[in-house]
């Protein structure tokens, strides 16, 4: 039996405060176009056209592995020559491919413009072209804007670039409304449910998730709004919850036994839930999770785990590891690191780790295979390079696109990384 | 602005990486925002390979816009040099350098590099993947063989008596279809005709081996997307002819022997006997019946395309309906080859504008590239893929080539599988009325995924292509059809829809198509039995 886990007060931001090594160099990341893989599937009537180069449509394609799905609901309007030498209004041509786009599926309520490192270095003003798009096809269809682009955005930045981009579209809470609870970031709609029973549970039902599954159904948001995150890379869209007078409940990241109950602990605390009916609410889902950890824990205890910076879940994922698994962090990598989001992660960790953000993927590379840990998490351009060389791998892009938050999550999560280890163990070719 | 769903070539860096990455010690350092570096992945695990492909990007970001991009790049190209020790380096920018015009030529030529570097201009808003790859690959060639061209008037010295005529093996690259396999099928056929091999590049080749490029007798070009325009620099520079024909099927692989014994002099007559070609006896077999005059519809590069439709006519006896290619810059090749069949070609980089050419056609064999699959998919008909974009399945771990004899067998498995098996189609036609093994039922070797289209396959989702049933009853069926531009209301009688459902599944919808083209044309309704036998005398299929 593994002690009970305790949960560690949350700190002030700020303090306990590990080294952090800086680098500026290459960087082996996605940009911020890639989180569209996620939110189309999530916004279920939204559609997201990528103004943009060849290079844009291209990564969507075959990097991003969406040759699987039938037709997806995004696309690229490729910038041609004739769009830069001003032969063509690109201003006209983009409503014409609005046009095209808007007949062709005519069930899409919401469409985002999405900016890309060519449209913002030639400034092609998006947002006055949503404007003028949202004229023309309101009240059918929405449209908005954000840029992806990858001298803006890294990975999952994406996601809070759009969820920026909505913030302001959202209703206002009725005057004099009640405290309500806000969670914010895309969780998968088990998740979502799962989360959804456990506020329940403990008497908290003016829950509501952003974004919604539908354009129709966004939440309210107001001074009564109290909010959680769900990601850490959610700094911008906080920003502006923030400005439209929403308070946020800090919290570490709802990743593990420990994580999770310290994230739902947060909202009890916040409305007033008596100890009683918080752990009754939790009891038993968070002893599932104990338990479903235990199976991984014999695969990952005392292990070294190396992270290359990816999607942001760097530091909360390090977090679980490292306390509920027993692993050793060798390094933790991160693109960007938010202090203040990510101070209740932080604190957790054990002490002196070592984290870095940014990267110099050259530089990394030759202190990970110094340091020959274990298992590495990187992104998929560097996993087989890894494995070629006898290192163990874990591509961190399933970290974002399988479900890993909450309770039931959990050991699927401590999952991901035993799989590899288990797997070298298994093969004797 | 050009909208796109789905994309055939990538942006031309990616060519060029196609050819760095195929090298053994060529550096690229690119000028490139962060997430231009997607672009790995394609060889790390697209390709499965083991190493990095060798480019560098300066993963400039937006706060870098003001002032010290130029310093970046000189930074990134100096760091590159000393970590790799590149015998040669590449250096250009991709779609969002080239707007920031810091003219990495130049900045390379700065630095003093001991090595050769060689910058290219790839205009990404203009060209596209092959176009990239066929321009590096060029320009390598030129910078690296040119030191060594012959002076003009100078003519190539005669090989000496016995010495075996050699040749280069042009244009295989890393992230090419079958390219990996092709280069050993072709190998192969080389070795039996005698010929020796020079070179081949730039599939694992080394800067010096480009050097020694002009030491050949002639060049076989694989892919003349990727090798066309070094050929022919080649051949001005260094008097070698060039191979034209590629392999790809048994006839144009007979035409690749005898065009090469000639040029090397060799007697191609026993390596001809001995073809190793199962194709032409398994095209003959009785088993194979079942695949005359098959409709097939063919769209890829214009190297792979021009070969199918060759090999479909010529050696599977299928009717080639539609034939097309995203490569622009062999149009008129493919042009050529559809109008040898009585064609008009689809030339396009528009994946919609192949979806519909697809559905108006209504084949019952697509061969298409990853992109036609999921069209064939859509309207419920088979497909092979044969042609890039490439994808996980293209690199199988067993040897698979597309050229030579060898190749040919591979062909006639992968096209002829896709389609129900002879015997099995013949049985099923035979038997349809039979509860347990009807058309519906499928055939096994479809497995899971073996669904027949029940009725007609479901339209795309072109709003004017074509409309679903309307106001469909037990009695009757209504359906809208577009004749000439104007949307006309057809309905089947009970009886002409239960004639058409006698009618095998395989040429179901073809019939139902062309049978409401010509109700629709004349303005009958409903249609009946008679009418549903009108156009079938009528289309005369």
């Amino acid at each position: 039996m593994n002690a009970p886990l305790l949960v560690t007060p949350v700190p002030a931001s700020g303090c306990a405060a590990p080294p952090i090594l800086r680098e500026r160099g290459q960087r082996e990341v996605f940009c911020g176009l890639t989180g569209i893989m996620w939110l189309h599937r999530k916004i279920q009537d939204a559609f997201f056209l990528i103004v943009g180069s060849r290079t844009c449509a291209h990564l969507m394609q075959s990097a991003a592995g969406v040759m699987i799905f039938a037709e997806p609901r995004f696309a690229t309007a490729i910038i041609e020559e004739k769009d830069l030498a001003g032969l063509a209004d690109a201003n006209a041509e983009l409503d014409a491919v609005v046009e095209r786009l808007l007949a062709r599926r005519p069930e899409i309520r919401m469409l985002f413009l999405v900016g890309s490192c060519p449209s913002e270095v030639i400034k092609l003003d998006l947002s006055r072209a949503a404007l003028r798009l949202g004229q023309r096809f309101a009240p059918q269809v929405r449209v908005l804007n954000y840029s992806g682009s990858g001298i803006e955005t890294t990975f999952t930045q994406g996601e809070d670039a759009c969820l920026t981009a909505l913030v302001p579209t959202l209703p206002a809470e009725p005057a004099g409304a009640a405290a309500s609870l806000l969670i914010v970031g895309v969780l998968a709609d088990a998740v979502e449910d799962q989360f959804r029973r456990l506020f329940a549970a403990m008497g908290i039902t003016r829950v509501a998730f952003l974004p919604a599954r539908r354009a129709a159904d966004m939440p309210a948001v107001g001074p009564q709004t109290r909010y959680l995150l769900v990601q850490p890379f959610l700094g911008e869209t906080a920003r502006e919850l923030e400005n439209r007078g929403a308070t946020r409940l800090a919290a570490p990241f709802p990743l593990g036994a420990e994580g999770t109950t310290a994230w739902l602990r947060a909202a009890a605390d916040a409305f007033g839930v008596a100890d009683a009916v918080f752990e009754a609410a939790v009891a038993a889902p968070r002893e599932r999770a104990d338990k479903a950890l235990q199976h991984s824990r014999r695969a990952l205890r005392g292990r070294r785990i190396f992270f290359f910076p990816d999607s942001q879940l760097e530091i909360p994922i390090a977090r679980f590891l490292a306390r509920e698994l027993e692993m050793e962090l060798v390094e933790v990598g991160t693109p960007y690191l938010h202090k203040e989001h990510l101070a209740a992660d932080l604190a957790l960790l054990p002490a002196g780790v070592q984290l870095s953000e940014g990267q110099d993927v050259d530089r990394q590379l030759d202190r990970c295979l110094a340091a020959a840990p274990d298992i590495t998490v990187c992104g998929l351009g560097l996993a087989n390079p890894l494995e070629a060389r006898g290192l163990t791998t874990k591509w961190a892009i399933e970290l974002v696109f399988t479900p890993i938050q909450g309770f039931e999550q959990a050991g699927d999560l401590a999952e991901l990384f035993a799989r590899p280890l288990n797997r070298r163990a298994a093969l004797e070719v | 602005m050009q909208l796109t769903v789905w994309t055939y070539e990538g942006p031309p860096h990616v060519g060029a990486m196609r050819i760095a990455t195929a090298m053994t010690d060529v550096h690229y350092v690119l000028h490139a925002p962060q997430g231009d570096t997607y672009a790995d992945l394609l060889f790390t695990m697209i390709e499965r390979r083991g190493q990095r492909p060798p480019v560098t990007y300066t993963t400039f970001q937006a706060r870098d816009l003001g002032g010290d991009t130029a310093d970046l790049f000189q930074r990134a190209a100096h760091d590159a040099y000393e970590r790799f020790k590149p015998a040669a380096m590449l250096v250009g920018a991709s779609c969002t350098g080239e707007l920031i015009q810091d003219d990495p030529a130049g900045l390379a030529r700065a630095l003093g590099l001991p090595i050769p570097v060689i910058p290219l201009e790839l205009p990404s808003y203009q060209r596209k993947e092959n176009w990239g790859a066929a321009e590096t690959f060029y320009q390598l060639v030129r910078t690296l063989a040119g030191p060594h061209m012959l002076p003009p008037g100078t003519v190539r010295p005669a090989r000496a008596p016995g010495e075996p005529a050699r040749c280069n093996i042009l244009g295989a690259t890393a992230l090419g279809f079958r390219h990996r396999d092709d280069v050993r099928a072709v190998k192969d056929l080389l070795a039996r005709l005698g010929v020796a091999v020079n070179v081949v590049a730039p599939w694992q080749a080394g800067a010096a081996d480009i050097a020694r490029l002009g030491q050949a007798d002639f060049n076989v070009v694989l892919y003349p997307e990727i090798a066309g325009l070094a050929a022919q620099w080649l051949k001005r520079a260094f008097g070698q002819p060039t191979i034209a024909t590629v392999p790809i099927g048994v006839g144009a692989t007979r035409d690749f022997i005898t065009e090469v014994a000639r040029l090397a002099g060799v007697d191609a007559t026993a390596v001809l006997a001995d073809e190793t070609s199962r194709l032409p006896w398994y095209s003959r077999s009785v088993d194979s019946t079942y695949l005359t005059a098959k409709r097939v519809f063919v769209f890829g590069d214009a190297t792979h395309a021009i070969a199918a439709a060759r090999i479909a006519s010529e050696e599977l006896g299928f009717k080639v309906v539609g034939l097309g290619t995203y490569s622009r810059e062999r149009a008129r090749d493919v042009r050529e080859a559809a109008g040898r069949l009585g064609l008009e070609a689809l030339i396009t980089e528009d994946y919609l504008e192949v979806e519909a050419a697809c559905a108006e056609l209504q084949p019952e064999l697509v061969l298409g590239t990853q992109m036609e699959r999921h069209i064939a998919k859509r309207l419920g008909i088979p497909c092979a893929v044969i042609s890039a974009p490439v994808h996980v399945q293209d690199f199988p771990a067993r040897y698979s080539p597309q050229m030579g004899f060898e190749g040919a067998n591979v062909i006639f498995d992968s096209w002829v599988h896709p389609l129900m098996m002879g015997l099995e189609e013949h049985l099923l036609g035979m038997f349809r009325d039979d509860f347990e093994f009807n058309d519906g039922a499928g055939s096994s070797h479809l497995g899971h995924g073996a669904k027949p289209p029940a009725g007609r396959p479901a339209p795309p989702s072109e709003p004017v292509e074509t409309a679903p049933a309307v106001a469909a009853t037990d009695a009757e069926v209504a359906v809208e059809v577009m004749v000439a531009d104007r949307p006309i209301v057809l309905s089947w009688a009970p009886d002409a829809e239960l004639e058409l459902k006698k009618i095998p599944f395989f040429v179901r919808g073809k019939a139902r198509r062309n049978t409401e083209k010509f109700a629709g044309e004349r303005g009958i309704s409903p249609i009946t039995v008679e009418t549903l036998y009108d156009a079938k005398a009528h289309f005369g299929r």
